[in-house]
């Protein structure tokens, strides 16, 4: 992190660099930008949305080091050097993510607005290589809301990406550190 | 959000010697910005401390565990050696918020995280731990959630944690480090009860650094359960907790460590109901008994009374399914 410039109070606008659904992006934000309206307000990628702003929903669920993560809960400025996954970095040149394809198949949504959430959630949970029945699925899930109610279809749209999902994205090995860096395999969306 | 300035130290001493009347410091963020979302919190600066080196899990001398205090709760509550030796801990921690704020929420933050008391996050009302002397609405007001356990004129907020229920009953040591050095601190020393300063959660003292958690060896890994109860299945807060912890041998209760969650201003634990359990065949009247004694002197509100009943049954629930053994 480098400060870029400061405003009139002269508190610093800092300069920061992630590697963002693959491309590296260097951003200048100020300390106070959280996460969530770095990628919405400053980088217009609206897949990521605003549910609660709290930590309450999962709306603004993203993958940061591969982990999911509340994106309305934490400063950009904490995340120079990371490497970030949104809803709109799972879509390969070989067309949707097979969650995503899951969540078309089997109609899990209704209004949409949870499922960036959602998806992201659900790699990230897969990714953590915890879930192994349905009830863990409802459990480990828990963390994001869908007020439409689509929650059968969504158990279901998982249950049917998992094993895909797994071979794609690999499973972090226990005992990883806080910071995803360091003890896990490489883990790609 | 009010402006502040940001630093990310990555020594120690460098953060604490950065601490000044109006920082904070941040780990996962995951209490701190909601608060100051509400204008609850209104720091000029945030030492964000996630740069230290205080990420490990190592096994002590004596055959304990200590924790550093950046160690997430997901990646604690997973690792090998405290799912294997300290099941309760694991399951407090899978017990509480969502896998998403377990992955960022920090060991030490977890300590230090504020009450959820409705009034204490409106920032238009009065409240006596916000601001102290301007009053508790709560005692009065919406107080389902508050305490029937250590409440005070001034206060009946209670500690949120899930994982603090465990760790009580663990018998925790907090390591920290501020100005004036090193310490130690015994963790039912470490959060307070609100008495006539609702506005200390805790016994730190500004400026002072969690650095990492202790877990002496005895970690009750054949009995002990965490029981949560709370209005949803899951992802909401603890009306009432129990975290159970015996040591039986041939069905006689050898050792015993009972802490409540959701009840009051810190984990609760009584020595005498823990005492009365020696001894004693692992069956429901001594359960019964032990409820009775943690209970002693327990009230409520116009909303809460509920919890004394709910916690009774709750205490004698975890208590037998503890001594059933500890479950997968
Ligand atoms: C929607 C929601 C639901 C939740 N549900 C639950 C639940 O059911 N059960 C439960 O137990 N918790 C729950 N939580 C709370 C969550 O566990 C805490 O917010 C989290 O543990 C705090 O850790 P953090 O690292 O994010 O702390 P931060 O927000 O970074 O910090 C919290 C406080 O601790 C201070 N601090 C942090 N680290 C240190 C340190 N090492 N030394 C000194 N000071 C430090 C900060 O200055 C700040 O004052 C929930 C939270 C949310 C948002
Ligand atoms: S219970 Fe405590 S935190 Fe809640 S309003 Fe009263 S003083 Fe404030
Ligand atoms: S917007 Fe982040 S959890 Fe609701
Ligand atoms: S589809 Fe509408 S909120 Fe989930």
């Amino acid at each position: 992190m480098t400060e870029a410039s400061a405003n009139a109070d002269g508190i610093a606008i800092c300069s920061i660099t992630i590697k963002l659904n693959g491309e590296p992006r260097t951003l200048e934000v100020y300390p106070w930008t959280t996460l969530l309206d770095m990628l919405r307000e400053q980088l217009d990628l609206t897949g990521t949305k605003k549910g609660c702003d709290h930590g309450q929903c999962g709306a603004c669920t993203v993958l940061l080091n591969g982990k999911r993560i509340n994106a309305c809960l934490t400063l950009a400025i904490m995340h120079d050097g990371a490497e970030l996954t949104t809803i709109e970095g799972l879509a390969s040149e070989d067309g949707l993510h097979p969650m995503q394809t899951a969540f078309v198949t089997h109609d899990a949504f209704q209004c949409g607005y949870c499922t960036p959430g959602q998806i992201c959630s659900a790699i990230g949970m897969v990714a953590e290589g915890r879930a192994q029945s349905a009830d863990d699925i409802r459990e480990q899930m828990s963390g994001n809301l869908c007020r439409c109610g689509a929650y059968p279809n969504i158990l279901a749209a998982i249950e049917a990406a998992m094993p895909e999902t797994r071979n794609r994205v690999g499973v972090f090995e226990a005992g990883a550190s806080a910071d995803g860096h360091d003890g896990v395999r490489e883990v790609k969306p | 959000m009010n402006p502040f300035s940001y630093a990310r130290p990555t020594r120690i001493d460098e953060a604490i010697s950065l601490f000044g009347p109006q920082s904070r410091y941040i780990a996962g963020g995951t209490n701190l910005l909601d608060l100051m979302k509400e204008n609850v919190e209104r720091p000029k600066q945030l030492i964000d401390i996630t740069g230290l080196p205080l990420d490990s899990i190592e096994e002590t001398a004596d055959g304990g565990v200590r924790i550093g205090a950046l160690v997430s709760n997901a990646d604690l509550a997973w690792h090998a050696l405290i799912e294997r030796r300290y099941p309760l801990l694991a399951k407090a921690i899978l017990a509480g918020a969502s896998p998403q704020l377990r992955n960022m929420a920090s060991t030490g933050g977890n300590l230090l995280q504020r009450t959820r008391c409705y009034y204490f996050y409106d920032s238009t009302v009065p409240c006596n731990k916000r601001e102290p002397g301007t009053g508790c609405p709560a005692r009065d007001g919406l107080n389902r959630m508050h305490a029937i356990l250590g409440h005070s004129e001034q206060c009946i907020a209670v500690h949120p944690s899930d994982m603090c229920v465990a760790l009580a009953a663990l018998d925790a040591v907090v390591h920290v480090s501020g100005p004036q050095g090193e310490r130690r601190v015994d963790f039912r020393d470490f959060h307070r009860l609100p008495g006539d300063e609702p506005e200390r959660d805790n016994t730190l003292a500004e400026g002072e650094l969690i650095t990492a958690i202790e877990l002496p060896a005895a970690g009750y890994a054949e009995h002990s359960a965490y029981l949560k109860l709370r209005d949803r299945a899951s992802y909401a807060f603890a009306l009432v907790s129990v975290a159970a912890a015996l040591d039986i041998d041939g069905g006689v209760i050898r050792s015993a460590r009972i802490a409540l969650g959701g009840v009051a201003h810190k984990p609760w634990r009584d020595d005498a109901a823990e005492a009365s359990l020696i001894g004693e065949a692992a069956e429901p009247p001594a359960f019964d008994r032990a409820a009775q004694l943690l209970l002693q002197g327990a009230s409520g509100f116009e909303h809460n009374a509920f919890k004394i009943e709910l916690a009774r049954r709750a205490i004698k629930r975890a208590l037998a399914e503890a001594a059933r053994g500890t479950a997968a």
